[in-house]
């Protein structure tokens, strides 16, 4: 058969796993599935009876059994009529438990992914995820539409073939075995070489690839030293080797049709021959012949076709296989039982709660939330080996503002993700209000933690939405609240929908300083007692900086805040300054005291020293 | 149809390969078709005469058949692939030739990874398109033709049957593949929003888990999922007609014909071995129909890719260098005069709006302002990176446009603000400044720019980069990137933000080093004032224009922006220049 795609097919590890779990999907739509088996295997016997009925037809014409003939006819038509019927059922009922087979698949994959941490996220990139549910679910719908039932009626023909062959006449099968399966030797054997082949192309096609991505990244910077003619002549190589790599790989697996092809030509010819010398000598009848002939031109189709959808099958396998193991990832571990509660939402919480207006539910009790936060001894890395922390203790009391100064990499947004639990920590305890954070269940840990990132990602919907993210059920009047404490009302106002103007794309239609409002708005309407601020304001200059700040500072007002700054002009007015350096914090205090230190964070200051 | 046009131009030398696949094609499926008149021979006149020397000769043609149709089929798969991957690599070329000629204006209008896909994945879909499709396209029609052919020279009475049931399955099939074509439309929308939802939620996460959004975000799925299910199976409902539809009428002429034949047969208008022959040709003729509407369903997928590859190919480069453009850049000086630029032509507002300027050669001259003022746009127009959208920039006395564009950019050096080194060497990086510089000239540059401090402990000029320049850290990339521009000896410089990853003691002696450039004009662009102080003209920028323009000490004394942001950042830090 010939090569489907560029590259070789790939295989799955552990077939029989990957199927278990496949058919365990399909078992969702098992009638339909007991449906299509039962209507195909109709389809393919109607399609063997069919040809075999030409030979008591043949042989009543020869006879001069006008009578039999027309009898032969009709039976054939009733067969063909049936056939068809099943064909038209199958395939329709096919494609619905398909579809509903990879409808659950693409929810459960979904609903798991965003049940996994962010260390996932952190290894796996955007590009691969995406892949699992467009190519990998697409291979597996596309198998499920055509090369399940395909490959259930191309064994009951190849079976019913070969049956009816034997009852036609055994020693012309005996021809059609051999030759069947020196095209079965030849396909094995030019399988394993092309291979080869294809795994060269696969190099050629990696390299040219790699090349052309890290080129037109830099397309501008190309342009910019007049480049361009240096570029072409090192891509104009690369893809010259590509096309010859791709040539002979390909030349070479198109080799299989003409083979198959040619080897069934031979078949066709020996049986003609031995049959008519058979025929001639009274051992068979012309209509055993006539049907046999008939066979043998089909027996290659279902051949080809087992082969073929085998083939895409165990492509689709593979693929099923990399979902199942993105299925297979354990998701965030999610065992806290202590909730939070909003004090207007429960009467015994009204009482207990705190000033913020939230409470914890501690076995039953309400405890107040204070926003108490503290480290004790903490240890921390991304990877196995890697420490990112190290022996970290610090505290927060209630309504303090905490700030982290350090350089890339020395260990300021883990802290915070370490707070809310996006990692887990590997040594040492962390705590909330004196609750250990792993005794918090997640949801109601994170609800009580406000975050503002650099870079905020806007969801396509109105600007009232985006704000509105931060707590679905916000009144209209909460959202304008919110944006006016963040300082963005004014901004909103004077856009042409005010809060009903859509974003586009990713917040292209505002200004990055704009953006950044929405995210503290967002902040805002959530309410929440304690608040992390992540470079919230890194990536604006310093004038419009000093405008936000004004947004800022109304937000963190009575609230416990975490601060993390490239800029130390945001940081100057914190509770507690701690500078970072790979993962320990070197210098802490308040800004006058670490001026006076003179130490790491003074040359910072005066701008002895630049974080990178 | 454009589409055709395209492949069929971009095969090129390989046409003839592509020509001669075609006619292996075409001869082998004639071949094919014989066989089965041989075969009625052997019947007729073998075994119904006993003539045994017919029936051995006829076999032996059919091996020489088999034996020819090898020989074809094996061109075939030679020619094809050359042609295909010929028609890859072509493609491939074409576009990333054409992409060297596009301006900033046209890279932005295709985003970047859109563009690698373009030139990847596409061109791979078009390839496997032709690879896997031109057999079919051929083999159907050319099956289709002789098998009627071949079956009215059998038997013209018994041939009127495909008349009358190929058209109506061409009906059919046409009708299917008519209806189903527009939907492959409407289901790759539905499929484009899935994407979306997906990519949405995948740049998001942070935010979603932060807000414990996960449920929100799972509804949103759920519904694009929903919605996808749906199309999808109203789409290929329609399209699996076609296995019922062709069994159809395959079964139909085969009873009509065993009917009808059968009947001749009893009259004597018809031998046996004819009626055997034709059974074979009713397989073969259903299947070529078959083939035909399989290839366009498939075809419907790769015009996407193709349509992909033509938009690239089609998109005029926005910059182009004037025919007989100078080739000499006299001086550094830069003159601004009524410049307006937006970036799209439909955009609403201009992003520089009125703005004149007059630098001198050699000076120095600092661009201020908040993000989104238009600082980056105004330098990049100097390159020509950028066309003004009215008015005119002019280097050197002349109008931008007027040089020739290599030249201009030879002269002009940027500094990027996101600024990229490449996979190799320190030495091959630098070399893009000057393919002929020496040691000695690379090492020098590198001092000016305080790329020496560090180049030991990297390896020194063969110390590699590793995979996009990633060796290094941010202020040392753009150490390097400045040495890279210095080595084109330019006459203006331009560095863009290049500098905030540099502690400031080391901004401070690069622009030492700098200033001693004799004849070189400097246009630095700083969010820290200190970067700036010392220029010999400042130029504060607000939203699109040129706000004020002077040297430090008159813009602290008289422009309210320039004290406002030298306010937010002195005593902060951020100037370093708290005493």
């Amino acid at each position: 058969m010939p090569a489907r795609g560029n590259a070789a097919p790939s295989r799955p590890h552990d077939l029989l796993a990957t199927l278990r779990r496949l058919l365990a999907y399909m078992s969702h739509a098992r009638w339909l599935m007991l449906a299509v088996a039962v209507l195909v295997t109709v389809a393919g016997l109607a399609s063997l009876l069919g040809t075999y009925m030409i030979k008591p037809i043949v042989n009543a014409v020869g006879a001069g059994d006008a009578g039999a003939l027309v009898r032969g006819v009709a039976l054939t038509a009733v067969i063909y009529a049936v056939g068809v019927a099943s064909a038209a059922g199958y395939t329709q009922t096919m494609v619905r438990a398909a579809q509903r087979v990879v409808l659950d698949i693409r929810r459960d994959l979904f609903a798991h992914i965003e049940r996994l941490p962010l260390s996932f996220f952190d290894r796996a990139r955007a590009g691969d995820v995406m892949s699992y549910f467009t190519n990998d679910v697409d291979t597996v719908s596309e198998a499920l539409n055509n090369s399940f039932a395909n490959l259930v009626q191309a064994a009951v023909q190849i079976v019913g073939t070969l049956v009816l062959l034997l009852v036609l006449d055994w020693r012309l099968t005996l021809v059609t075995v051999a030759c069947d399966a020196a095209i079965a030797l030849y396909v094995r054997f030019s399988g394993s070489r092309s291979a080869r082949f294809f795994s060269r192309q696969q190099a050629e096609l990696g390299g040219l690839d790699g090349y052309v991505e890290e080129m037109i990244s830099g397309q501008k910077v190309v342009k910019v030293f007049n480049h361009e003619e240096a570029n072409l002549e090192r891509f104009r190589d690369l893809n010259d080797r590509l096309r010859a790599a791709g040539t002979s790989a390909q030349a070479y697996a198109s080799t299989m049709v003409p083979v198959t092809v040619c080897v069934g030509y031979v078949n066709y010819a020996i049986v003609c021959v031995l049959g008519a010398l058979l025929a001639v000598q009274g051992l068979t009848d012309v209509g055993s012949l006539a049907s046999y002939l008939v066979f043998v031109r089909q027996a290659a189709a279902p051949l080809n076709q087992f082969t073929q959808q085998g083939n895409f099958l165990l492509t689709a396998l593979a693929g099923a296989e990399r979902i199942f193991s993105v299925m297979g990832e354990e998701p965030e571990v999610d065992e806290g039982e202590v909730r939070l509660v909003r004090a207007d939402d429960v009467e015994a919480a009204r009482s207990a709660a705190g000033a913020a207006g939230w409470a914890w539910v501690i076995c039953g009790e309400h405890v107040p939330l204070q926003g108490d936060v503290r480290f004790y001894d903490v240890d921390f890395g991304y990877e196995e080996g890697q420490t990112v922390l190290e022996g970290l203790s610090l505290y927060a009391k209630p309504g303090q503002k905490i700030a982290f100064v350090g350089s890339t990499g020395a260990g300021k947004t883990t802290i915070t993700n370490l707070i809310n639990r996006f990692y887990e920590v590997r040594s040492g305890v962390i705590t909330y209000d004196g609750i250990d954070v792993r005794d918090i269940e997640k949801a109601s840990l994170r609800r009580s933690l406000g975050i503002v990132l650099q870079d905020t990602h806007l969801f396509a919907g109105t600007i009232a939405d985006n704000i509105r993210f931060g707590k679905l059920d916000a009144t209209d009047d909460e959202v304008r609240a919110a944006a006016r404490v963040a300082n963005a009302d004014g901004f909103i106002s004077r856009l042409p929908r005010g809060y009903d103007t859509p974003v586009v794309a990713d917040g292209a239609n505002l200004s990055q300083g704009q953006r950044q409002l929405l995210a503290i708005a967002r902040a805002a309407v959530a309410d929440p007692p304690v608040l992390i601020l992540d470079e919230a304001t890194s990536s604006i200059d310093t004038r419009t900086e000093a405008l936000i700040q004004r947004g800022m500072d109304a937000l963190m007002a009575g609230r416990t805040v975490f601060v993390i700054a490239h800029r130390l002009s945001t940081v100057r007015n914190a509770d507690a300054i701690m500078v970072l350096e790979c993962g320990r914090i070197v210098e802490r205090g308040t800004h006058e005291e670490l001026l006076a230190q003179r130490g790491e964070y003074w040359q910072l200051w005066t701008g002895a020293k630049e974080l990178d | 149809m454009d589409g055709v046009r395209l492949i069929a131009r971009y095969l090129g030398p390989y046409r003839r390969d592509f020509l001669l696949a075609v006619a292996c094609v075409a001869a082998e499926t004639a071949l094919e078709l014989f066989i089965p008149m041989l075969m009625a021979q052997v019947v007729d006149v073998g075994i119904m005469a006993g003539d045994l020397s017919v029936v051995l000769a006829n076999g032996a043609l059919m091996l020489v058949c088999a034996g020819l149709a090898l020989a074809l089929g094996l061109g075939y798969a030679r020619c094809s692939a050359r042609a295909s991957m010929g028609l890859g690599a072509r493609l491939r070329e074409a576009e990333y030739a054409h992409l060297q000629s596009f301006s900033f204006a046209n890279l932005d209008a295709f985003e970047t990874s859109s563009l690698v896909t373009r030139l990847t994945t596409d061109v791979t879909v078009v390839q496997n398109a032709l690879v896997m499709g031109t057999r079919p396209l051929v083999r159907g029609p050319s099956a289709l033709v002789a098998g009627m052919v071949y079956a009215f020279v059998m038997s013209p009475e018994l041939a009127v049957v495909f008349c009358v049931v190929v058209p109506a399955l061409a009906c059919a099939m046409g009708c299917v593949v008519a209806r189903v074509a527009p939907r492959y439309r409407v289901l790759q929308r539905a499929m484009d929003q899935l994407n979306d939802a997906l990519q949405e939620d995948l740049a998001g996460i942070r935010a979603i888990k932060a807000y414990v959004r996960e449920g929100h975000a799972a509804e949103r799925f759920d519904a694009v999922n929903e919605h996808l299910a749906d199309i999808s199976t109203r789409t290929f409902r329609t399209a699996v007609l076609n296995v019922p539809i062709l069994q159809g009428a395959m079964y139909a002429t085969s009873v009509a014909i065993l009917l009808f034949g059968g009947q001749m047969i009893l009259a004597g208008t018809l031998t046996v071995g004819a009626f055997t022959g034709f059974m074979s040709y009713v397989l073969q003729i259903v299947n070529s129909l078959m083939m035909i509407s399989n290839v366009f369903l498939m075809l419907a997928r790769a015009v996407t890719s193709v349509e992909r590859v033509r938009e690239v190919l089609n998109a005029v480069p926005t910059v182009r260098s004037p025919e007989d453009g100078l080739t000499e850049v006299p001086d550094g000086s830069v003159r601004f005069d009524h410049v307006f630029f937006k970036y799209a032509p439909d955009a609403e507002k201009n992003v520089l709006e009125d703005v004149c300027l007059q630098i001198e050669a050699g000076s120095t001259v600092g661009v201020l302002g908040g993000t989104g003022s238009g600082k980056t746009t105004l330098v990049q127009l100097l390159a020509r990176l950028y066309d003004v959208s009215a008015g005119s920039v002019c280097v050197g006395g002349n109008d931008v446009r007027a040089y020739d564009l290599a030249a201009l950019r030879d002269a002009v050096a940027v500094v990027l603000q996101k600024n990229v080194l490449f996979s190799g060497t320190v030495r091959e990086n630098l070399a893009w400044g000057s393919a002929e510089a020496t040691d000695e000239q690379m090492l020098d540059a590198c001092r000016l720019a305080r790329a020496d401090e560090f180049l030991e402990r990297i390896g020194g000029l063969d110390g590699d980069l590793g995979q996009g320049g990633a060796g290094v850290s941010g202020g040392q990339r753009q150490r390097l990137c400045i040495a890279r521009a210095l080595l084109k000896r330019p006459r203006v410089l331009i560095l863009d933000d290049s500098t905030s990853a540099v502690d400031m003691a080391t901004d401070a002696a690069i622009r030492e080093n700098l200033a001693r450039l004799a004849g070189v004009t400097k246009i630095v662009i700083a969010q820290r004032v200190a970067s700036v102080m010392d220029a010999d003209k400042i130029v504060v920028l607000d939203d699109g224009r040129v706000h004020a323009c002077g040297t430090h000490g008159e813009l602290l004394a008289t422009d309210p922006i320039y004290q406002e942001i030298y306010a937010s950042q002195v005593g902060s830090g951020i100037s370093g220049e708290v005493s």
